[in-house]
Parts: structure tokens; sequence; C-alpha cells
């Protein structure tokens, strides 16, 4: 018998995802917990489509319940106010592009889920409701897409490594969103017809300028926005409140769309481009990391996303070290933020990935 | 079947309490403000019931306000005297190891213009009588010290706590609900003015507490309506629960309290490495171990216990995942990180030897298990 934690976040795919393991798993006990990643909110105050609001802690709890499984809470205020929440406010101090989700993911949901929940809890595996697939072929684990390419979730989960992914379940990588959502209405789960939450947990209404005020003390320095040439356009707020492929939010008029191409802190200049001035064929990555452990060879083709639901692109992939890649791609790509993640994948299998570093 | 270490955060209900209940969740229905037949059946009901408790802990049966709960009962004692005294002084004392019945109902009173002094305690917990008597001046209403601890089970030197205040003639108020299950409150040689009570701390249903409020006491009360219990707690009496309050008080002082199966659940705890006792190693309720444990949060050991089939508690009931280390641990002086690895083990009547070896294997499993993962050897596995 084995011992699996469903990480619950009181949403409709980890309600099913728990329902499915409690269900079909006979053999397997099934824990389920909820991640409590901030503090009490002030008075008044509700996050209510947010993973992380108190109304979530109370669903999941009624979900599991109603599966009949043990329920617990754990407490990652620490972690996730250390390497989500910072990691998040420094991204853009650093004039790169934060990647919450796919901290979270790392830190929090599997690193600190899966050593604590393996020690707390005596478990051998975690099980989330995200939407990917896992094969075992050929000696190691793979990390396969999901069957509804729609919701596939790979681009968040490409840092998990051999260990992690042997002790993982993704019990909805084979479902659809339609599925899914019919799966906890037939099972009547309070979750079924809960909005699918878009804003970043942390981040009430998408304003991401108060929390550099508030935890780095960033008030913004009006500075240049300058054109490819050098060229000053116009003035920001402040270098830290735009990323690169920003299009909104520049007040410059110069007669055709204009994108943040370059955000430099030493200078507090943010540079401008046109549409093809923003994109690239070829950039660096770093923080790689591969699923199986290492790159495939030191040169290889792989298909690269350089955002969530941004379409693959073929590209050839040189390592330059360890942990060091450069992409050269087929077409050129449309704006490669620093910060953001290149995920590189085999066909259906991701790969593995790192950080797009500036270029 | 689990093995239940918890009983300072509730207790199961006495099979006598609930045989004393029935009758009056069935058969026995009727206000007690009522004139009829049934009304009358219902008022001898919580007649009786307030003369238990009132004679078992050496009161006037109108000193017993029966409220809903122990914090009710503290809530009433709090704000009750300090409204009523208001215009004499505003000055409270109470300790820095309060329960947060007593401890926040004091930070709503200082949002109101109150101002509170909280007496430090030793590394056992224990509040210094002479600090007590250098903190109070003429404008001093009211001084709220617990009998018992309900995190550490340390027990206040609570009649020279009393002796202190009637000196100074301030009205004392205790909160007693830990202390009341393992022999009764004593108001006189206590000379306490209030006490707070609870029926579930001791074998009674959940819901039901009361307040002792030694007669003559000016008190403000806090719930507006009807005339029930004098005027000081309006709302119709829960006569079935306060019925069973009193058949569980009294079958709990028919009873001694088994020490040795506590203090060998001490002994060998504290023989492990890196877990020391919490509170102090006599003075304490009969029931009660408590430790810190190095290197472990507090919170995963519980949940590892409970899927042994052992419940327990980190120090006292919360569910909410809230990292804050226990106030009462900060307030003994004990290391920040430390208070994170606290673990509470009440014991009960039930409790038996052999519950208390099989508690001492796991918990040593569990911590060995817990520290094992420690964040640097894991993580990157
Ligand atoms: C010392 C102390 N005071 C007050 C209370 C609150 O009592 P009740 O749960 O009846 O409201 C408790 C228990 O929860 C307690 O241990």
């Amino acid at each position: 018998m084995s011992r699996i934690v469903a990480a619950m976040s009181g949403g409709v795919d980890s309600s099913v995802a728990a329902a499915l393991l409690a269900r079909e798993a006979t053999d397997d006990e099934v824990i389920g917990v909820w991640m409590r990643t901030h503090g009490d909110l002030p008075e008044g105050y509700e996050l209510s489509r947010s993973c992380c609001s108190p109304d979530a802690a109370d669903d999941a709890r009624r979900v599991a319940q109603i599966l009949d499984i043990p329920f617990f809470i754990l407490n990652v205020e620490r972690e996730f106010g250390d390497r989500v929440i910072d990691a998040f406010v420094d991204s853009y101090l650093e004039g790169a592009t934060p990647n919450p989700c796919q901290a979270c993911n790392q830190y929090i949901k599997f690193d600190e889920l899966l050593r604590r929940g393996l020690a707390a809890y005596g478990a051998d595996a975690v099980a989330t409701g995200h939407y990917a697939r896992l094969e075992h072929r050929d000696g190691r684990w793979r990390l396969m897409r999901a069957a509804d390419a729609d919701k596939d979730q790979t681009y968040f989960l490409w840092v998990l490594s051999q260990g992690q992914l042997a002790r993982t379940r993704f019990p909805l990588g084979d479902l659809t969103k339609p599925e899914v959502r019919a799966m906890a209405a037939e099972l009547t789960l309070p979750t079924a017809q809960k909005p699918e939450s878009q804003e970043i947990c942390f981040v009430p209404l998408g304003d991401y300028r108060a929390l550099l005020e508030e935890r780095r003390g960033y008030a913004g320095d009006p500075g240049p926005i300058v054109d490819a040439r050098g060229e000053r356009v116009g003035t920001h707020t402040g270098y830290a409140h735009y990323t690169v492929g920003q299009r909104h939010g520049l007040g410059v008029a110069l007669g055709e769309a204009v994108y943040v191409r370059e955000v430099l802190p030493a200078t507090n200049t943010v540079v401008i481009g046109r549409r093809d001035e923003v994109a690239q064929r070829s950039f660096t990555v770093d923080g790689a990391r591969f699923t199986a452990g290492e790159p495939p060879t030191e040169r290889f083709e792989a298909s690269v996303r350089i955002r969530h639901r941004a379409p693959d692109v073929p590209a050839e992939v040189t390592m330059v070290g360890r942990d060091r890649f450069v992409v050269e791609t087929a077409e050129p790509v449309w704006a490669p933020a620093p910060g953001q993640a290149a995920v590189l994948y085999d066909a259906d299998e991701c790969l593995g990935g790192g950080r797009i570093t500036r270029t | 079947m689990a093995i239940y270490l918890d009983h300072a955060a509730t207790s199961p209900l006495r099979p006598e309490v609930l045989e004393a209940m029935m009758p009056y969740l069935t058969t026995h229905h009727g206000n007690a403000s009522s004139i009829h037949a049934s009304g009358r059946r219902a008022r001898q009901g919580l007649d009786e019931a307030r003369e238990t408790i009132a004679g078992l802990i050496g009161a006037k049966p109108r000193e017993i306000v029966f409220t809903s709960g122990g914090t009710e009962a503290d809530n009433l004692a709090l704000k009750g005297v300090a409204w009523a005294a208001s215009a004499r002084g505003r000055h409270i004392i109470t300790s820095s190891v309060e329960h947060k019945a007593v401890m926040n109902t004091c930070a709503m009173l200082e949002r109101r213009g109150f101002e509170v002094t909280y007496l430090p305690v030793d590394r056992y917990g224990r509040v210094d009588p002479s600090e007590l008597a250098a903190a109070i001046t003429e404008r001093t209403i009211l001084v709220s010290v617990m009998a018992a601890n309900n995190e550490v089970g340390t027990l206040q030197p609570i009649a020279e706590i009393g002796a202190v205040c009637r000196a100074h003639n301030v009205p004392f108020h205790t909160d007693a609900v830990q202390a009341a299950a393992f022999g009764p409150p004593t108001p006189d040689a206590w000379q306490a003015t209030l006490i707070a009570l609870s029926a579930h701390k001791l074998g009674g249903p959940i819901g039901i507490g009361a307040l002792y409020v030694r007669q003559g006491t000016a008190l403000l009360p806090q719930m507006q309506g009807g005339a029930q219990e004098r005027q000081r707690r309006a709302g119709t009496e829960n006569v079935a629960a306060a019925v069973g309050f009193a058949t569980a008080m009294r079958a709990s002082y028919r009873e001694t309290p088994n020490t040795a199966l506590r203090d060998r659940l001490i002994g060998a705890l504290t023989g492990l490495t890196g877990v020391q006792l919490t509170g102090h190693p006599t003075e304490r309720l009969p029931n009660s171990a408590s430790f810190v444990i190095e290197g472990i949060e507090g919170g995963d050991l519980v949940a590892a216990l409970d899927l042994e089939g052992i419940e327990a508690s980190t120090g006292s009931a919360c569910t909410t995942g809230s990292v804050e280390p226990s106030h009462v641990l900060l307030a003994m002086g004990i290391d920040e990180q430390l208070a994170h690895g606290s673990l509470r083990l009440t014991l009960g009547p039930e409790t038996t030897a052999a519950d208390v070896e099989r508690t001492i294997s796991v918990v040593e499993g569990c911590v060995a298990r817990l520290r094992a993962s420690a964040p640097q050897v894991a993580a990157s596995a």
C-alpha cells in the first residue's frame, strides 16, 4: 500500500485529481493537503478568486470531507514569501519578467510538498491537478504533454527531476477540461462550477506595482523611453513597471504599434521597437535543467516554447557549459523575455528548459 | 481506534452526562422562563444544575451565570467589569500567557482606550505575585490571571495572586477553564471575584460554560435581550447543556487523576535528544505533558501522529495553519525557532499505560523521520 499526498488548491482541477485517486486507488491511502501560502488578509479584504484565499481552504476541506480522506493544512508562508513573492518582485527589479507559477510549482508544490509531505505524512508520492502526463520508458520517467493540448501545463513543470517525477502523479493527464468539470459535477463536488483563476494569486487586481513598493521600497523613478536608435521618444514611470513584449501603457505615439524591446535597470531606460524589431532568432538560457538529468547531447534539435500558450518553434540547442544553452530558432520568435522560461520539447516529451537571459 | 491525547482541546462526553441530558433534549422540552408545567420542569433542571455547580465550588447559586462557554465567560468578565468601572479607572493587569479569550479581549479593550499591563512570566510560565503588586495603581480596575495554562499546563500561584488583589482591593478574575477539570475552583480560597469555566474540558458538552460572579460585583451585561441569568446574560437558557455541565463536574471530581502516566510520558520523551519539557515540572495540570522538539515543525508532527492513530496537538487547537509561534512559549523565553516544534499531549481518564507506551515509540519514530527530511538533506532529491 502506498500513501499519496493530493495537493488540493480548492479549485476544480485538484479536486477531481484527488477524487480520481481516492476512488480508483483502493490500495492507496490518499491524504488531502492545502498549502497556506500567505497569512491572514486584512479584515474586510477578499481574494475570492485566487487559490490561496481562506475560501479556497474551505472548498478544499469540503471536497476532502466528501471524498472521506484526511485533510491537513501545510504552512508554506515562509517559503512562498521568499521563493515566489520576493523572487517575483526581484525579477522586475532586474528588468526581467517573473514566472511565479513556475516558481510555485518548483519550490512549493514539488520541493516543499514532496519533502515535507513525505516526511510528515509518511507518503510515497504527491499528486497534483496539473494537466500533464508521465510515462516510464527506456529506463526513465518522461514528462509528457497533456492529452488536452489546450490545457497542457508542462511549460510550468520542466524543472522536475527524475527523483521528483518518480514520486509524482498527474491524474488529469488524459482528460480534457470539460471532462474534468463533468466529473466534478457527477461527484457533486462543491468546486464543480468554480471559475478558472487567472490572476496571480498574491497580486490582487493584477497591480504588482504596489507590491514592488511594499516589499522592496521601489516607488518608480521616471526615465527615458528610447527607440532602437537610442532616440528619446517618451518618459516611463520607472523601468521595473515594464516588461519585454509589453505594448500597452507606453504613452508613445509613433504612428505604428510599438513594444518594449529591452528593460535596462542600470540606466533606468526602456527601449522600444516595432514588431519586427522585437523578434529574435537567437537567445541564451541559463539555470538549465533536464528532466532526464542531462541534455540529450551537446547540440540537439528540439522545439522551444518561450511563454505559456505560445506556439512551439523548431530550434537548434547548443549547450554552453553545464547549465547554459543557446537557442537558435528556424523562424524569428516574438520577444524572448529575460526571466521567462524557455522550455524544450521532443514532440510530446518535455526535455527541460531554463531561464532566458538578457542578450 | 485512535489514541486520543488531546483532552485539553476538548474531552469526550461522559456517558452519564449524555444520559442526564437526554430527557431535556427529548421529552422535557420547555423554555425555563415559561409559566406552564413544561417551563417549570425546564426551570427545575436549570436551577438544580446551578445549585450543583455552586455547591461544588463553594459559591451561592445566584453567583453562577451560565454562558455559551469559556470564551464568553472571559469576555463577560473582562468587558463587563471594564465598562462598569471605566469611570473609576481604565487600567487592567493580565499575564502574557493567557488564552486568546482573555488576550484578545484585552487587546480589544486597549483599542477602546483601556491600558493593559501584561505581566511577564518565568521560564515555567509563572507570574510573580510581587510583580503584580508592583504593577497595581489606583486606576487598576481588574486583574485577570489564568489558574492553569492550556498550552503548557503550568499552574499559577493563584491564591497568592488573589491575596495581592484583595490587599489592594482590586477585583480578580481567573480563567479556570483548564484548572477546573481537576478539582473545584475555590472562589474563597483564591479570593477571586470572577471565575471562568467551561463544560467541555471536563466531559461535558461543548457550548456551555459559566462565569462565577461574586455577589456585589458591578458587571455590565454584554448581551442585550431578555432578563435571563439575573439580567447578566440574555438568551433562552440551554437547560440540557447546563444539566450536562453540572453532571460532568460532579463526575470529574469523584476521580483522582493519574499523574503516573503523565510522568512516564514526560520522562520517556525528554530522554530523547533535543526534546525538552515546557511548563513547570511539578506545578502543572495532572494530565498535561508538553514539549518543544528541535528540528521539527509541530504541525507536521501532529499530522504524522494522526496518520499513526495518535491524536495530539501543537498546544492550542488551531487548524488555520498559521505559523505564528505560540505567545506562551515566547513569553517563557523559548527561542522562536524551537517554539515552532511544540507538542502537547493531554491524557484522559480512559488513557491506558499501553496507549502511553505506543505514543512514546510513535513519537520517537515520527520525530526521527521529520528530522531526517530537514531541507539541507532533501529538496534536491
Ligand atoms: C484556558 C482556556 N480559556 C478559555 C477557553 C475557551 O473555552 P470555550 O472553548 O468553552 O469557549 C479554553 C479552551 O478552549 C481554555 O483552554
